[in-house]
């Protein structure tokens, strides 16, 4: 080759970085309370007649302040939709192949993305009920609950 | 100070480059990306640098993928804003045809460069890049990323319309044919039905095949009031209708087999753009389908065919009817955010009438379409007309 890559240098570079994030208040008392009493609130807009999870200080909707409007919602529901991961990133929970699924809490109008797993080689479906798995080792974020899994 | 030209007024796309995209400009640096593109619209326009000329550059780059942050900063002497006027999008460049639009419209400056530039082969992974967009409480933590995400949506999506796997191969089938006839298109290689369902599984249901590749590539245009587009082009493609929408962050609270938030950003652009019949208004129309069920999907969204009727619209043969994406779309490469400025620059090369084995006859009007976000967060939809 000559031209253009007469004179190509690459440098070799990595990005990595430690930080700290601020839960927020609502935030602060959802992850609290799902590490330390595997409890799973949320906040219900009364206006909207939304209850959300995890929980947000205003409704996104009508803008409402839902700081002081908790509920708790059960800690099992049911399946919205779903993935299989196939493919490997360093930062995913698990060794693929995973299903990761959109679980709607009983209690809850707003289903969020968790780990699934399904014991010999069951097949997710949607509206299939599941049940929260919590986390032995206190943890700070979403995985104070480590997976759900299907209730027999 | 400008004079009150803009106000009212329409605005003209009045040069265009692209750089052939490529899986891996490993050899150039991305401003030298840029600046190739940049050069080009200058030497269309006539225009310089500085006053009288070029005193307005807006930019659309990612600091994630610079591996920088303020990756506008790297690249304003390439854009002749050194010492003057810059605004970086930091979202898909069809936004940034809209920031570009709204400096004009509201008097800021009557000529505008736009320039986006993206090399997405610089990271190890691109996967790792889009998880950043997530929060580091609910979302992150379970592993999300643009491709999880998308494959959540794609399953919902073809779960309500039935879109099939097959359906799913033929438009990547189609895709690479018209990328052929595109001389800046990345992925020309023909595909069959059978090679397209044989890829790789990603995330259920996308395979490899059903998702863009990565790549590297640099845009830029020129923008103009009316009263300058004369000066610099004897084809001027007019911004008629602009919409953006964005729908919420979390995946749960959105309808994603749905378009919540991209039915909203067409209706802006449709209504500023007196377009009624969607379905027969355009010549031309570029959708940003970074998957393959997103073409369907957004096809609805966009009311080129009626909602959750996708998969019939792809058995009639829409696409190839209503000159969806000769270009070869995103499927056949363009980098994340420059998906909907590459849609524009397409749809801008047709209304000229330079868009080669690929033209569409006699071509009016365009729609350009682009996306970014998680599964499609933020909507942006152009009309165009010449």
């Amino acid at each position: 080759m000559s031209g253009e890559t007469e004179y190509a240098y690459v440098v070799e570079g990595k990005m990595a970085l430690p930080y700290q994030y601020f839960a927020g208040a609502v935030g602060s008392k959802f992850l609290i309370a799902l590490r330390d009493e595997k409890r799973i609130l949320g906040v219900r807009c009364p206006k909207c007649e939304t209850t959300f999870v995890p929980p947000r200080q205003t409704c996104e909707r009508c803008f409402s302040d839902l700081t002081s409007h908790w509920v708790d919602v059960g800690s099992s529901g049911e399946i919205t939709g779903y993935t299989v991961i196939n493919y490997k990133e360093p930062y995913q929970p698990k060794e693929p192949p995973y299903v990761l699924a959109l679980i709607k809490l009983d209690g809850a109008d707003t289903p969020f993305a968790h780990i699934l797993n399904c014991a010999d080689g069951a097949q997710p479906a949607i509206g299939m009920r599941v049940r929260a798995v919590f986390s032995k080792e206190p943890k700070d974020n979403i995985l104070a609950i480590s997976h759900f899994e299907l209730e027999p | 100070m400008a004079k009150h030209r803009g106000a009212g007024g329409r605005v003209a796309i009045c040069a265009v480059a692209q750089t052939k995209f490529e899986r891996d400009k490993w050899q150039v640096r991305f401003q030298g990306m840029l600046w190739e593109v940049v050069e080009k619209v200058l030497r269309q326009t006539g225009l310089q640098f500085g006053a009288g000329g070029i005193e307005a550059a807006v930019t659309v780059s990612d600091d994630v993928f610079d591996a920088r942050t303020i990756s506008d900063g790297a690249i304003t002497d390439v854009v002749g804003a050194h010492h003057q006027s810059e605004e970086k999008v930091a979202a898909d460049g069809a936004q940034g045809v809209y920031y570009a639009a709204a400096t004009i419209l509201s008097n800021h400056h009557d000529i505008v460069l736009l320039a986006g530039h993206c090399k997405e082969s610089q990271s190890a992974s691109r996967n790792q890049i889009t998880h950043l967009a997530f929060d580091p409480f609910y979302t992150r933590p379970v592993g999300l990323d643009y491709v999880a995400a998308a494959a959540l949506q794609a399953q919902a999506y073809m779960a309500r319309t039935g879109v099939t796997e097959a359906q799913l191969a033929d438009v990547v089938v189609r895709s690479r044919k018209w990328a052929r006839e595109n001389p800046v298109a990345q992925e020309t290689a023909a595909v069959t039905r059978e090679q397209a369902l044989a890829a790789p599984m990603l995330a259920a249901p996308i395979r490899q095949s059903f998702m863009y590749p990565v790549s590297d590539g640099a845009i830029a245009m020129i923008l103009a009031s009316e009263e300058r587009a004369a000066e610099l082009t004897d084809r001027p493609v007019w911004i008629t209708g602009l919409g953006n929408c964005y729908d919420s962050f979390f995946l749960g609270e959105r309808d994603l087999a749905g378009n919540f938030s991209l039915e909203r950003a067409a209706k802006k652009a449709y209504e500023m753009a007196g377009v009624t019949h969607p379905t027969d208004a355009f010549e031309v129309v570029e959708i940003a389908d970074q998957y393959a069920h997103q073409q369907p999907q957004y096809a609805e969204g966009l009311a080129l065919c009626p909602a959750r009727q996708g998969a019939k619209w792809l058995a009639d043969g829409g696409p190839e009817k209503q000159h969806v994406n000769r270009s070869g779309g995103m499927l056949a490469g363009n980098p994340l955010i420059l998906g909907g400025m590459a849609r524009v620059a397409e749809a801008v090369i047709q209304l000229r009438g330079e868009a080669g084995s690929r033209q569409v006859p006699g071509a009016k009007r365009a729609l350009a379409h682009g996306a970014t976000g998680p599964a499609g967060q933020l909507q942006t939809v152009v009309v165009l007309e010449n």
